[in-house]
């Protein structure tokens, strides 16, 4: 049956940034609300009574997605929003502002500024959930205009989501009537792509003029063209859901090593945090490229003991034919509390990763005294590898205290431009290289990863980007040692064949991206990939 | 009535932040008792979750609880005995 209401039919085309291929009715999320020109507010009662209704429709609006959603961290997150959103000082200043004659949307953005600006000063922790208040300020803008609710719309039925952009915030509200997301700015490395990848939605960012499109239009997407096409019918989007059901399953039929289409192999491995992330998908590939320990850490006052830890690490290592480990990486840019680091005005350049072994020295050696010991009992050989090494002095240390421990495969994250630029140098003490391209590319483009109007300079095609990784994987070359990527660049099937060609030996990625990884690298010869490379 | 207070070291590795800030004010305002927290200069009400989060009190701050409302005195007891655990260590046993 014809649609009446069916625009004509319309090509948009943006980034692909998630393979896979959606269609459904298109729902858009409302972006933060225009504040308008102030008005006389001749009646303060008026304005103050607008203020209430206002805070009180945010927060039970953000309790009715804490008690929706499956996820407990995400349903810790929305309630304590709402608590601010009830807070008594905020809804004080508020109605203060408006006695003093504001009306209520510039005295409830007032009331934000003022206490945006309190914990923005105190710094560290609390300076981040400045950006919690905006969100919560954009909401009671809006209740206050009389406008949609900013933030993840739940339409009661399976749709597109269309937005400007997506915080972090916003991915935490993500249901699963979500069947793909189009944005109309962001990059290959925002939380949009990020987000979508680690989900398998379908995802096109930088598609300009997705916003235009009224709600309630069916559209078409590929996420791995990046072609968005608008006014279809619903049975055509029921074809294009059933095409993809079909295309996944012929993947996930794939199986086996991963290799070019001449055979050339290239391990694909799991970048996990614990035993749990090996699901029923990890018997698909050859084993774990990136277990990072962080979870064992976590909301510790005390570090986890060493027998904790082994039992953590053995099951992982009985699980999987090759793991490799990396030593803890925290520092003031994730902070523990265990560490008891003091903050630090630039946590991104500060005491990190294996810089935090310069102040605490023990956690280091007590894992990898647990990594030997886990070793032993399972009869593994494990690679261990440190985060943030930036010196060849540093690399040396590490090994030396690993392999003084028995453990006989030592390698290093290059997350560091200085420590890319004598990959030769390191590669001379250790054992192999992992090559991090997330913080490779903020390190080296001087461009903080999670900024969204630098998305540009976070594109891991960016050449400055591949030139680093090609002279990793030359030095790996010319003393036949590996040199892997597993950062969130060796996930995305478009972008593996150029890693290949630039001589990486392995990628490792979440579980959920092995089987397009492989797929796309099936379909290229290592010839091909060379010519994608050096092109 | 009169004035009463309690002065108590916050336990807390992550200090008044996050969890144990929400755990605090959510039995503040469960309690249904004005109180007001006091770190340093800064004074706030134990009901408002932005007041206590600008106290930026970490492990080993100390701060004062006060009220002169009725019941003032359970209040006080029950909301001090908060502080002086450690809920995050008590997360880690949850876990």
């Amino acid at each position: 049956m014809p649609d009446p209401a069916r625009p004509p039919r319309q090509r948009l085309s943006g980034l692909g940034v998630s393979p896979g291929r959606s269609a459904g009715p298109l729902v858009r999320m409302a972006g933060p609300p225009e504040l308008p020109a102030a008005r006389p507010a001749a009646d303060p009662a008026a304005e103050i009574a607008t203020i209430a209704k206002a805070l009180e429709a945010v927060a039970a609006d953000l309790r009715r997605r804490a008690a929706d959603t499956a996820d407990a961290t995400a349903a810790e997150v929305l309630d304590a929003l709402a608590m601010m959103a009830e807070d008594p000082m905020l809804r004080e200043d508020a109605e203060r502002h408006a006695r003093e004659g504001r009306d209520a949307p510039h005295a409830l953005d007032a009331a934000f500024a003022g206490h945006r600006e309190t914990l923005a000063a105190l710094g560290g922790y609390l300076a981040e959930r400045a950006a919690d208040l905006d969100d919560l300020r954009h909401r009671a803008v809006a209740a206050a205009l009389g406008l949609p609710m900013p933030g993840v719309p739940s339409p009661g039925h399976p749709y597109v989501l269309v937005a400007e952009d997506l915080s972090p915030a916003d991915t935490a509200g993500l249901g699963p009537e979500v069947l793909a997301l189009v944005t109309e700015r962001g990059g290959p490395t925002s939380h949009t792509a990020i987000l979508a990848r680690s989900r398998g939605l379908p995802a096109v960012v930088a598609c300009r003029g997705v916003l235009d499109v009224p709600d309630g239009t069916v559209v078409s997407v590929d996420g791995r063209t990046g072609d968005v096409t608008v006014g279809l019918t619903r049975e055509d989007a029921a074809d294009v859901i059933e095409g993809d059901r079909r295309e996944r399953a012929r993947l996930a039929g794939g199986g086996g090593p991963g290799r070019t289409a001449d055979g050339h192999p290239v391990k694909l491995l799991l970048n996990i945090g614990s035993a749990a992330d090996l699901g029923p998908d990890a018997a698909d590939a050859e084993g774990v490229g990136l277990f990072r320990t962080e979870f064992l850490y976590l909301d510790r006052r005390q570090p986890p003991s060493f027998d904790e830890q082994v039992a953590a690490y053995a099951e992982v290592f009985a699980r999987a034919s090759l793991v490799v480990v990396r030593t803890l990486d925290a520092g003031t840019d994730k902070p523990l509390p265990f560490l008891g680091l003091p903050p630090e005005p630039n946590p991104a350049l500060g005491v990190r990763g294996l810089r935090v072994d310069r102040v605490l020295p023990g956690v280091l050696d007590t894992q990898l005294d647990a990594i030997a010991a886990a070793a032993r009992d399972t009869g593994a050989t494990p690679w261990v590898m440190a985060p943030m090494v930036t010196t060849v002095a540093e690399a040396t240390d590490f090994a030396r205290r690993a392999r003084a421990r028995g453990l006989t495969q030592v390698g290093a994250m290059i997350e560091v431009p200085a420590a890319a630029l004598q990959a030769e140098e390191l590669l001379a003490e250790l054992d192999f290289l992992s090559i991090g391209t997330n913080d490779l590319s903020q390190y080296t483009f001087a461009a903080d990863r999670q900024h969204p109007g630098l998305a540009d300079l976070l594109d891991p095609r960016q050449p400055a980007l591949l030139k680093l990784i090609a002279l990793c994987a030359e030095a790996g070359h010319a003393l036949g040692k590996p040199v892997g990527v597993c950062g969130e660049a060796a996930g995305d099937p478009l972008l593996a064949p150029l890693l290949v060609g630039l001589g990486v030996t392995s990628l490792s990625m979440a579980p959920i991206c092995v089987p397009a990884v492989r797929d796309e690298l099936s379909r290229h010869t290592l010839e091909e990939c060379r010519r994608l490379a050096s092109g | 009535m009169g004035l009463h207070h309690r002065t108590v070291t916050v336990a807390s590795a992550a200090g008044l932040h996050a969890r144990p800030a929400k755990l605090f004010v959510q039995e503040a305002v469960r309690l249904g008792v004005p109180v007001r927290i006091r770190a340093g200069e800064r004074t706030v009400p134990a009901t408002s979750m932005l007041g206590v989060l600008s106290l930026g009190a970490s492990q080993g701050t100390e701060v004062t609880l006060e009220s002169d409302a009725p019941g003032a005195e359970d209040a006080l007891d029950a909301l001090a005995a908060l502080l002086a655990r450690d809920l995050d260590a008590e997360e880690t046993l949850d876990a």
